[in-house]
């Protein structure tokens, strides 16, 4: 079962979701602080991080952009729902889901499946290694190089691109990227694909051009391509 | 300077300005001219009356009269007229006698006259005019004798036929004078007339725009108080009142801005707490299997009781979201259709209980978020309330420009579309087959907290999920209505622009 680092300076919320997701199996850390959790990091090796965006101290968003300086750890984000901005913020901060407070343990663990499930399946009957201009995709290996540099993709976002990328020039609305690429089934959260794509664009593509390889159909969604 | 009404006031004031001017004009000079051309005609009238009688009583007369007396007689008044030349007549029996050789008789004298002479000795007189309208003095005067104190008639009667011409061209004159001197005085009133309308108009001016100010909401204005007159006390009301609304509102506002401020910060006081017991429920529910029945109960009571104030939670948090304005939304182009159908298929009911009647291949685009909750919500109360099935029914409708809220059922409408009245609309349609809404309870169907059925006081929901749904139509430029339907139950009718602006 995965280990959770939890990073949540409310005492009742730390134990009860620490309670519910070992109850459930997991190892569970859990830190007061963002720099608690930032040192836990390095001694506990989370397989994912469930961190709160209001910390004091340092805040969830920093936290968030200290951790994927060095980590492509999955990300999901605790958060008073509704405020759109911290959502948005947070989610462009490079975490890769966000989950609002307050939620049952099984809509936690859910979403912890969903996201590590991304990288576990693999999209099938592919060359291991895609090339679409200067950018290589390894699907096997799950890295990315642009012009020969490999480029450090969080989770969602390499999942993104390899959804979007096996169907070269197949437009995919915003509802159907939803479901493959975060398995959610619910309409609440268009602004991940959005901030994703903006992510994905600002590490793979030319910053001068418009966008080449993920590109915006209005009124539609997002394909790949054509290059 | 817009114009408020066909005649404006500054117009109203200066005609009747000069109304008053010209009634007093009129009116002074008519009197002036009446009493001026009475005396004037007195005067002459009276001249030519008293020289009449005094030359009559110098007269001898010696009776009978022959003609030739009577035309000597006749001549010689004729030559001494005062204040003009006078044309003498005279009349004895059936003699006439006349100073004009070629007329024996009149033509001005009346019957009137005659009839007054026969009965009065000291003779009468009439002003007449001839068939040319020149103006003529006619006096009539018997020639009497004393006799015994009384005066006994002759017979003989003497007219005088005097023309009034000079006394005309006076009097004309004079009407002359007041016409020429009336005209420059109205011309001349018009201006004290624009002075003061210009004095009370610029106070009134002020105060309308300075009300208009007041209306857009700059509940600042003040106006200058000029002077102690009336208008200036009008704009000290003014001033005042305005300065009251400004308070009024102020502390309103203050009111309200606490009001949401607090129901946000319970909300989200409320949800850390909840945030930690909603983690552990399934824990407590796992567990009760295992423990005495009591505890069991408790437990799943405590479990079933936080889900609820969790979603009560969250439906506050939304409402305060939409009082205090910080819902956004996000839209989305979807196939209206499809869309529907996995609102619906994810909270399982596509068993049956909903049927579904939805145009193919409509794209509409809106907050895909919202949208499904304002369907969930929908559906979930018609099933709640209501009874199975459900029909939802979608489709659009091309639309004529109009007014906001045209033909909408004041009672059981609410929410204001404000933009785009017009063109392609959105209409969706929940009805179920229950009893409907009762008709005193409709009014008040999306009132926070309202429950319809004041037995049920606790409902599974927390009340809010109506107000909520209309927020999020309204968020979307649309209208929610609801109405009984006929012979079915409640009908719910969303109607909004299918290209919601974002």
């Amino acid at each position: 079962m995965p280990r959770v680092l939890l990073i949540e300076d409310d005492p009742s919320i730390r134990e009860g979701v620490g309670l519910g997701l070992r109850r459930r199996g997991h190892e569970v850390s859990a830190a007061e602080t963002g720099e608690a959790g930032l040192a836990l990091m390095t001694s506990f090796h989370p397989e994912l991080v469930l961190l709160d965006l209001m910390l004091p101290g340092i805040n969830g968003v920093q936290v968030c952009r200290r951790i994927r300086e060095t980590s492509q750890v999955p990300i999901i984000m605790l958060t008073a729902r509704g405020d759109d901005f911290d959502i948005v913020v947070g989610l462009e901060a490079g975490a890769d889901d966000y989950i609002v407070k307050p939620a049952r343990t099984e809509v936690i663990e859910a979403r912890i499946k969903a996201v590590l499930r991304r990288l576990a399946d693999p999209a099938g009957g592919r060359p291991d290694v895609d090339v679409h201009g200067g950018l290589s995709i390894d699907r096997s290996g799950l890295t990315v190089a642009k012009n020969g540099e490999r480029v450090p993709l969080a989770p969602s976002e390499i999942k993104l691109l390899l959804h979007l990328s096996a169907s070269p020039e197949q437009v995919f609305s915003r509802q159907q990227l939803l479901e493959y690429v975060w398995d959610h089934s619910y309409h609440a959260d268009a602004r991940l694909v959005d901030a994703c794509v903006r992510r994905l664009r600002t590490k793979i593509e030319d910053p001068d051009s418009s966008p080449r390889y993920i590109q915006t159909v209005r009124g539609f969604g997002y394909r790949f391509g054509p290059l | 300077m817009r114009r408020i009404a066909p005649l404006g006031l500054r117009t109203r004031l200066i005609a009747a300005f000069l109304l008053v001017a010209a009634i007093s004009a009129v009116s002074t000079a008519a009197l002036t001219y009446q009493q001026a051309r009475n005396a004037i005609l007195k005067q002459s009238q009276d001249t030519a009356v008293s020289t009449l009688r005094d030359l009559m009583d110098q007269q001898s007369i010696q009776l009978p009269l022959d003609q030739q007396q009577l035309q000597r007689i006749v001549l010689d008044l004729g030559k001494r007229g005062q204040p003009h030349p006078w044309i003498m007549f005279a009349e004895y029996g059936t003699l006439r006698a006349s100073t004009n050789p070629v007329q024996p008789t009149s033509t001005v004298i009346t019957d009137k006259l005659r009839r007054q002479v026969s009965t009065n000795p000291h003779g009468a007189f009439q002003r007449v005019e001839d068939q040319r309208g020149n103006p003529y003095l006619t006096i009539g005067m018997p020639a009497v004798f004393k006799n015994n104190g009384a005066y006994e008639p002759t017979g003989a009667v003497f007219f005088v036929v005097m023309p009034l011409d000079a006394e005309r061209t006076t009097v004309e004159a004079m009407v002359a004078a007041a016409r020429q001197g009336a005209i420059p005085g109205l011309a001349i009133a018009i201006i004290p007339a624009l002075l003061a309308a210009r004095s009370v108009l610029r106070p009134v001016r002020d105060m309308r725009r300075a009300a208009q100010r007041l209306g857009r909401g700059h509940l600042d204005t003040r106006i200058e108080v000029r002077g102690a007159d009336e208008l200036a006390g009008l704009a000290r009301t003014f001033n005042e009142t305005a300065r009251a609304l400004e308070q009024s509102v102020s502390e309103l506002r203050e009111a309200e801005v606490r009001a949401r401020r607090f129901a946000s910060d319970v909300s989200h006081e409320l949800r850390t707490p909840l945030a930690g017991m909603l983690a552990v429920t399934e824990v407590l529910d796992e567990d009760a299997g295992g423990l005495d029945p009591d505890t069991a109960a408790a437990l799943r009571l405590i479990s079933a009781e936080t889900g609820k104030l969790a979603v009560l939670v969250e439906d506050l948090m939304e409402i305060s979201r939409f009082d205090a304005r910080a819902a956004e939304l996000n839209p989305d182009d979807v196939d209206i259709a499809e869309f529907v159908t996995k609102t619906l298929e994810r909270r399982h009911w596509s068993d049956g209980r909903v049927v579904t009647d939805l145009q193919p291949g409509v794209r509409a685009r809106l907050d895909p978020r919202r949208f499904d909750v304002v369907l969930a919500n929908l559906v979930g109360n018609a099933l709640k309330h209501g009874d199975a099935p459900v029909h939802v029914t979608v489709r659009t409708e091309a639309r004529p420009e109009q007014g906001p809220d045209a033909g909408a059922d004041p009672a059981a409408g609410a929410g204001t579309g404000g933009a785009g009245t017009g063109g392609a609309r959105l209409l969706v349609e929940v009805a179920d087959s229950g009893e409907g809404i009762a008709p005193e309870a409709l009014p008040h169907i999306f009132d926070r907290f309202f429950k319809a059925d004041a037995a049920r006081t606790r409902s599974s929901g927390s009340g809010l999920g109506l107000a909520i749904t209309l927020e999020n139509v309204r968020l979307h430029g649309g209208t929610l209505r609801a109405a009984n339907g006929a012979g079915r139950g409640a009908v719910f009718t969303i109607d909004m622009p299918l290209e919601v602006e974002s």
